[in-house]
């Protein structure tokens, strides 16, 4: 073993990469539970698959670089992003989706970049990104949510064994209301579509706004517990409901509230989870408010105006790009300097 | 009282392990079988030895002069004999030598004369004079002489004097005991400081993990009348950094750029000022420290220690358990690992600390760093730890000092919270050792530079000069007679510019040839005597020698060995062709 | 077709304008090519890269009459700083590195015939015809110039080594592989 002859020869014996990764993975479990209660158990089914492939792609790779596998693989940061790539992805997408999903993230976007800590862009979203892109038709079947499905009707669908087509009729709340606008060419408006649809309930009925809560939840504790800052996911929040709410204002008829989009797709997700990657994330606190804030503006500005059903993993990518020259004009004056600028 | 607590950001909070060695009191170490003194205690120029071998010396008697203002003196801890001036293993992590005094003690302890004085009743430069003859550094483990640092600045009025107590590196007890029991002689040598300073304040910091040293502390002033303020600030690490404590107790926030003089305030360890007091009201010098002695051993406690102890002696006295594997000197965040334990207590060494796995667990692997910014929120200096230790690990020097590296202090806590495990502190002190060495290189490549132009332009001048006298010389000849001299017109009266190596043809095409052969001669002459000086050579101390110089003696008389077949004549040859060069002083 | 080619013609006319603006605007006077390779150069002045001192070879560099590893002084650092100003492949030194040394006159033997005072490039030595000479330490680059023109073999080089002053902390090992 290593024995640094290098202060300090105390170490806070509870800090370690795993502790982090994992805190994180159960800052997840709220909204994990909130989805399993809406949509059944599958959503379970595809985080194994993604974290088993997750671990198969970490070995691999490690192997193939040379490192140590016992000290990487347990690090839990591969099953994070698995986490991510499987509650972002369809829950009732073929299985072969989420493999490759993973696999993308876990090989291209985090080890050919350098493996942990290297990796410039969030893996979880460049596997979203490169999924929707290429398989733009079954990343965006989402099961009804009026669906009564078994487990094991559920398991032959992702296995491919049943036929997708008739049960895919549902959507994501955001969908719906992109769907229907363009079909209703102007004629339906947003409240009225909001009332009659089933997806997103207003906290009154079964929708997915109990699974972006539940994220919430989960991202409340992990900034409690100091995992993560508040300055990104307030950035994000922020940034997202300025637009939302002034085009709101602007135009109810045409336009959701600020709080419809921040209760669905990714936007909780992205806000405590993804906009806080610190790998691919900017580092400083005025950086991180700035990265979050324009990722919440990119993310309205495509999930409204552009052609995907969701913004947030494109806007994050983007941002990514823009992580390193954030960081360099948000240095903060250091011990001694504050007045000297 | 104060008003006001000022905070520092980031810090941590690592178990204090304090209560072990405060137990008992400051216990008086035994006198060692044989002391080593290095000279070279404190920050800045060294000493210069005063004594000699076999001179008797008695305790408090100087032994190194203080060299240049910013040094301090060195003195004899115990009167006995000078056994050897020699080069000995120092309190220092590379466990490399340095010139130490080797005293035998004689077991008598008999003080030199020492006189009592006022500082009130003399001048502001002596009573800085005497600190440095006194030997009276910061006792805190910087050691950097403290007279040099007591001149007010011009420009800004002294406000406050604050006075070091917090002590907040883990397992260190020795300036709590000192306040406990010596609280009115540090409460009498703050007075020397600022009335040296000036300062309109005097605010003494302890955490508040030592009430003890409080009371104590707030007793004394209040014995002695003083208007000092006690402050009990929070234990916090490295609260007891003198920028954070500063920091903490007024607000103002020094720089590494700047000098806290700057900003009208100056900050000195309890410890310091107990020294300075025994220096001026009892004319005794810094010969002896207090220690903590803890960690893995029987019987932890505080010892006054005479500088110079080897280590071994001391931790003897506390008995270390069987499974210690190391010690360590400072505290455990900023310490060091002690490679040699012959290696002597010195003024820096404040505390003693043996180690075992179970102490100290080795660290986990180092992994990559996730950017996490867990090391930037606790960094008390507000750096952005992560990035240095990206650029130090790169070697990339000058991005590591735009990110203020040299305004890290070293205080590991960010190696302390780091989740991956990276011993941020070493790429740190790697980075910062390679900047200055290669700084160093750079001044030194610099001077060469400039003194290598110089020569140039000395010898072109000395060139021109010459062929211009050889062409008047001409002239006047050609004037008398009419074929003027070959060896003249072959030169030009203004030559370009010469380097080093053509020198030497130019050159033999002035040099007239018969005063060649003289010097020819003259040069073999010389070179036959040095070879019959080389070998009749006795060298004169043969005895009084180190191992390097031994090794250095056996060196060179192998290569005189291989040397002397050589044939004269290759020599002769060589001797020719130089003698026909110019001499400067031509 | 056209328009698009028309468009990809006018932008490359402008950007071409820009850049041949931003260099007569931005001139650097001067070549201070040299100036930065003579930096990087340690001006131990020894000659032992083929030219009569630094500046001589910080001339041939630049002006590529000369390869970038022949300073032994300079070491493979050297090289690699030179290789990352330049642009140019590192490549493996000529001669071997050696440890920094100092020449030191052994004084019992010197006859005091002043050729190490005229050999020595940067006045390193003192002394005065038919008197002891004595090399300045911190002055001496260890050029090893001085050492051949001595006629009784007097000067000898000895590597500088490690103390209190010089020493340095090392870079931190990485055993990520042993730990597994
Ligand atoms: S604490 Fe360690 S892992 Fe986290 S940013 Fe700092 S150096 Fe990197
Ligand atoms: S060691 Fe340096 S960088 Fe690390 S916390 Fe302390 S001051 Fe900051
Ligand atoms: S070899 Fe290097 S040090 Fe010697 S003269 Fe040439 S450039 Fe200068
Ligand atoms: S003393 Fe000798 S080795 Fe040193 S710089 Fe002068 S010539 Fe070179």
């Amino acid at each position: 073993m290593m024995n640094w002859t290098t202060p300090p020869y105390l170490l806070d014996g509870q800090a370690s990469v795993r502790r982090v990764m994992l805190q994180v993975l159960v800052g997840l479990l709220p909204g994990i539970g909130a989805y399993v209660w809406l949509v059944g158990p599958s959503i379970l089914l595809q985080l194994a698959l993604a974290t088993i492939s997750a671990l198969a792609g970490e070995a691999l790779m490690l192997r193939l670089r040379g490192k140590p596998l016992s000290l990487f693989l347990g690090d839990g940061s591969a099953i994070v992003t698995a986490w991510l790539i499987a509650l972002t992805f369809p829950p009732l997408a073929p299985w072969w989706l989420v493999v490759v999903g993973t696999l993308f993230a876990i090989v291209v976007a985090k080890h050919l970049y350098g493996g942990l800590g290297q990796n410039p862009f969030n893996p979880a979203m460049v596997a979203f990104a490169a999924c929707i892109v290429s398989f733009p038709a079954l990343m965006s079947q989402w099961p009804a949510l009026g669906l009564k499905l078994t487990f094991a009707e559920q398991v032959s669908i992702i296995a491919g064994l049943a036929p997708r087509i008739d049960v895919m009729s549902g959507a994501t709340p955001l969908d719906a209301i992109k769907t229907a606008l363009k079909l209703g060419e102007g004629t339906v408006d947003v409240p009225t579509l909001l009332a009659t649809q089933d997806v997103f309930g207003n906290f009154a009925g079964r929708g997915w706004e109990w699974v972006t809560t539940g994220y919430l939840l989960g991202g409340l504790w992990l900034w409690q517990r100091r995992i993560i800052t508040w300055y990104a996911p307030l950035g994000f929040i922020c940034g997202l409901s300025l637009l939302a709410g002034a085009l709101w204002l602007w135009n109810p008829q045409g336009f959701a509230s600020p709080l419809f989009h921040l209760f669905s797709g990714g936007a909780m997700l992205g806000a405590f989870f993804i906009v806080t990657d610190p790998v691919s994330g900017c580092t400083t606190s005025r950086g991180k408010l700035i990265f979050g804030f324009l990722a919440g503006l990119l993310a309205y500005t495509i999930r409204v105006f552009g052609g995907y059903p969701d913004g947030v993993a494109f806007a994050v990518l983007l941002m990514n790009l823009c992580v390193p020259l954030i960081d360099m004009y948000t240095q903060p004056p250091i011990f001694g300097m504050k007045n000297q600028r | 009282m104060l008003a006001q607590l000022f905070g520092f950001k980031g810090g941590v909070k690592p178990q204090t392990n304090k209560a072990p060695s405060v137990q008992l009191p400051i216990g008086q170490a035994p006198l060692p079988s044989c002391l080593f003194v290095p000279l070279h205690q404190n920050i800045g120029g060294a000493p210069n030895p005063l004594v000699v071998v076999g001179e008797h010396v008695l305790k408090g008697q100087l032994i190194g002069g203080a060299d240049g203002w910013v040094s301090a003196a060195v003195h004899a801890p115990t009167s006995g004999t000078v056994l050897a001036i020699e080069e000995h293993v120092a309190a220092h992590p590379s466990g490399l030598p340095t010139l130490s005094v080797v005293i035998e003690p004689d077991g008598r302890d008999q003080w030199i004369p020492r006189t009592a004085l006022d500082h009130r009743s003399l001048a502001p430069e002596r009573v800085r004079e005497i600190l440095r003859d006194a030997g009276v550094v910061g006792l805190g483990g910087a050691a950097f002489p403290s007279h040099a640092k007591l001149t007010p600045a011009r420009a800004v009025p002294m406000q406050d004097l604050v006075i070091n107590g917090a002590e907040c590196e883990p397992f260190m007890t020795c300036d709590d005991l000192l306040m406990r029991e010596r609280a009115e002689e540090i409460v009498r040598g703050i007075a020397i400081f600022r009335d040296l300073l000036g300062a309109k304040r005097v605010l003494i910091g302890i955490e508040d993990n030592k009430p003890e040293a409080i009371s104590a502390m707030n007793k004394a002033v209040l014995r002695l009348a003083e208007d000092y303020a006690v402050v009990a600030v929070p234990t916090r690490y490295p609260a007891g950094g003198a920028k954070q404590l500063i920091r903490v107790l007024t607000g103002k926030e020094v720089p590494a750029s700047k000098r806290s003089t700057e900003l009208g305030v100056q900050c000195f360890n309890v410890a310091t000022v107990y020294t300075a007091y025994r220096a001026l009201a009892h004319g005794e010098p810094v010969i002896s420290r207090i220690v903590t002695l803890t960690g893995n051993i029987e019987q932890p406690r505080n010892w006054e220690v005479r500088l110079g102890t080897p280590m071994r002696e001391l931790i003897a006295l506390g008995r270390p358990k069987a499974d210690t594997d190391r010690y360590l000197m400072g505290g455990p965040m900023m310490g060091f690992e002690i490679p040699d334990l012959a290696a002597p207590v010195v003024k820096a060494t404040n505390c003693l600390i043996a180690g075992s796995p179970a102490l100290f667990p080795a660290s986990p692997p180092e992994m990559p760093c996730i950017r996490c910014g867990a090391c930037a929120e606790v960094c008390p200096h507000e750096l952005q730890p992560f990035e240095l230790y990206w650029f130090s690990r790169a070697r990339n020097f000058g991005k590591t000092q735009e990110y203020h590296i040299f305004d890290c202090i070293e205080c590991g806590c960010c190696s302390y919270v780091c989740p991956s495990h990276i011993p941020l502190v070493q790429y740190f002190r790697f980075a910062k050792s390679e900047i200055w060495s290669r700084e160093r290189e750079k001044q030194a490549a610099d001077a060469a530079k400039a003194r290598f132009e110089l020569r140039n332009a000395r010898e072109e001048r000395e060139q021109a000069e010459k062929a211009e006298r050889l062409a008047k010389a001409a002239a006047a000849r050609g004037s008398e007679r009419k074929p003027a001299p070959a060896s003249a017109a072959v030169l030009p009266p203004t030559v370009e510019p010469v380097q080093p190596v053509a020198a030497a043809e130019s050159a033999e095409a002035v040099s007239p040839s018969d005063p060649d052969t003289v010097r020819k001669a003259t040069i073999v002459a010389a070179m036959e005597r040095a070879r019959a000086q080389r070998e009749a050579v006795k060298p004169r101390n043969t005895e009084q020698l180190t191992v390097e110089q031994k090794n250095e003696i056996a060196a060179i008389e192998a290569r005189r060995a291989a040397l002397k077949p050589e044939p004269a004549a290759a020599q002769g040859g060589r001797a020719d062709s130089a003698t026909s060069q110019e001499r400067p002083g031509e | 077709m056209i328009t698009a080619l028309a468009i990809m013609a006018l932008g490359a006319v402008v950007l071409g304008a820009a850049l041949g603006y931003a260099s007569i605007r931005f001139k650097v006077e001067g070549d201070p090519l040299v100036e930065k390779i003579e930096a990087i150069l340690p001006q131990t002045q020894c000659g032992q890269c083929g030219y009569p001192g630094c500046k001589p070879y910080a001339a041939a560099i630049s002006a590529g009459e000369a390869d970038i590893n022949l300073c032994p002084p300079g070491g493979m650092d050297g090289v690699r700083k030179l290789a990352d100003l330049l642009g140019r492949e590192v490549k493996a030194l000529e001669a071997e590195e050696k440890p920094k040394q100092v020449a030191i006159i052994d004084e019992a033997t010197c006859i005091g015939c002043t050729l190490c005072i005229q050999a020595c490039p940067v006045d390193a030595i003192v002394g005065a015809a038919k008197q002891m000479h004595t090399i300045i330490e911190p002055l001496c680059t260890g050029c090893e110039l001085c050492i051949k023109p001595c006629p009784v073999e007097c000067i000898h080089m000895l590597p500088i080594t490690e103390n209190l002053d010089n020493w340095k902390w090392k870079y931190p090992v990485i055993e990520i592989k042993r730990a597994a």
